[in-house]
């Protein structure tokens, strides 16, 4: 099976994306990440102006089958979350790199996306 | 200990199933979504392997008094092609495991179409996954002690089982078999003609809905698998399916060792027949007499969240009184929803509780089970 793997945008081991536009770090989970959990029945964000910290749980997604931790690409304070998914988390399942976004973070430090696996390094974590 | 393969594993795997340990055996969980295949079958018809149930034959002159000492049910109330649900219960009248015990054509050693008349009364019952080997070994333990004439086979290699489940699964598997088995009740079976196999044709399941359960030799699980023509379903569909049925998950919603539970806790009381001797059945009766201090309930979150196997349940002022034993979103009602026991001054339909999910306390309400409408 292959998997939508866009690359413009970074990566962690945990299957989270991060896409940086105009010094925001909009984030997601992957492909790979809302196949592998099934039915996406639950979102829990943080609110809009809580500090995350990189490779630090952000927040919480439940599949009908599965619970898993959501974890920060860098760190930063949430400048804004995607309500959408508290009454619609199957936009996780449908859209992962769009519709499905999770939050927005603006960045102590945009460096820190450095760090991350690029799109190819990510395929290869997943084959 | 390497895991157990279903006779379809290749299939599955072709098909583009995601796999789960279940039992020992290395079952399919997922083949498209959950979503999709719990309502393929709540709306349509789709089908389950479930192979890794296990197959112990019991047959001679003393097999119903073997069944009957054994099983918390009334055997001798089965006649030819009937079925019974019931428990198997340890000395202290606690669930060692949760059954359905068929009755086979009399004389049905080789258990084939060919051989039903007259004979030994013979009957094949269904433990769940991963527990075949120790149930045979407990009926061959007590046929000994009781010096009792019966065989007793564990036959959960030799047979493959398929559920066929959901409003239109009677049609489908009619059209499939050479003699229609419409006519069957729930919980009747009979030989049935698939292709060129016999197969036992049980009006059973454990989806809440109506349909069929196959059990077909191995060789041909394929064959037959195939002529099967609907939505292939995983254990996880089967698990929100029973959830919502308020049907009962072993290894979760009892274990006799991490949850010892009677059938009167549990809810399954109707399994149980007092006026019959059978393992269990003082301490039964004595339950019965002095009544129970905890029982299953189902609730449903008011708070957002799901709840999960392990989770407590807290009255409003956080005092734990219980711990979720099973726990899922529910995809036909679209509400979280869960089992657990709590003290029965809680259990009543309507009460507030509270869930622990993470540290967060969620409100949650008791409302009946099953908490849909079932056959």
């Amino acid at each position: 099976m292959s998997f939508d793997i866009p690359e413009d945008r970074q990566y962690l081991e945990s299957h989270e994306w991060a896409e940086e536009t105009d010094g925001v770090v909009r984030v997601g989970i992957t492909d790979f990440a809302q196949d592998e959990l099934g039915d996406v029945v639950f979102v829990e964000l943080p609110d809009e102006g809580d500090a995350v910290t990189q490779e630090e749980e952000f927040g919480v997604i439940e599949s009908i089958k599965a619970v898993s931790d959501l974890y920060a690409p860098v760190s930063g304070e949430v400048a804004s979350i995607n309500e959408e998914l508290f009454d619609a988390p199957e936009l996780v399942n449908d859209d992962p790199f769009g519709e499905g976004w999770m939050l927005e973070i603006d960045p102590d430090d945009a460096s820190e996306l450095d760090a991350l696996l690029t799109a190819d390094e990510y395929e290869d974590q997943i084959a | 200990m390497p895991l157990q393969t279903p006779p379809l594993r290749g299939i599955h795997d072709d098909r583009g199933a995601k796999f789960t340990e279940f039992g020992g055996w290395d079952m399919p969980v997922e083949f498209d979504s959950i979503r999709t295949e719990h309502e393929a079958v709540r709306t349509d018809v789709g089908k389950f392997d479930v192979s890794h149930m296990g197959q112990i034959h019991v047959t001679g002159p003393d097999a119903t008094t073997l069944m009957q000492r054994l099983t918390s049910n009334d055997v001798t109330r089965l006649d030819v092609g009937d079925s019974q649900y019931a428990t198997i219960t340890n000395e202290d009248g606690n669930i060692i495991d949760d059954t359905v015990v068929y009755r086979l054509p009399d004389g049905d050693g080789e258990r084939s179409a060919g051989s039903a008349g007259g004979g030994d009364p013979t009957y094949l019952f269904v433990p769940n996954a991963g527990t075949d080997e120790a149930t045979h070994e407990r009926w061959i333990t007590h046929r000994n002690e009781w010096d009792l004439d019966a065989t007793v086979d564990n036959r959960t290699d030799e047979y493959a089982m398929f559920a066929v489940q959901g409003p239109e699964a009677p049609d489908l598997v009619d059209r499939v078999v050479d003699d229609s088995v419409t006519d069957l009740n729930r919980f009747e079976a009979r030989y049935a003609t698939i292709g060129e196999t016999t197969c036992w044709t049980a009006r059973t399941g454990y989806t809440g809905e109506d349909g069929f359960e196959l059990i077909v030799p191995w060789s041909e699980a394929e064959a037959i698998w195939s002529m099967l023509d609907c939505q292939p379903c995983g254990l996880g569909a089967r698990d929100t399916l029973r959830i919502e049925a308020g049907l009962l998950l072993a290894g979760q919603d009892f274990d006799v060792e991490s949850n010892p539970r009677t059938p009167y806790e549990a809810g399954i009381g109707f399994t149980v027949d007092l006026e019959t001797e059978f393992v269990g059945r003082d301490a039964l009766a004595r339950v019965r007499e002095e009544g129970i201090e905890e029982e299953l309930v189902g609730f449903a979150l008011i708070d957002r969240g799901v709840p999960r196997h392990g989770y407590d349940i807290t009255t409003t002022e956080s005092r734990v009184v219980g711990t979720v034993t099973s726990g899922t979103m529910s995809p036909t009602l679209e509400r979280p929803i869960g089992l657990g026991y709590v003290p029965i001054e809680y259990a009543d339909p309507g009460t507030t509780l509270q869930v622990v999910v993470r540290g967060q306390s969620k409100k949650a309400r008791v409302e009946p089970i099953p908490f849909i409408d079932t056959v």
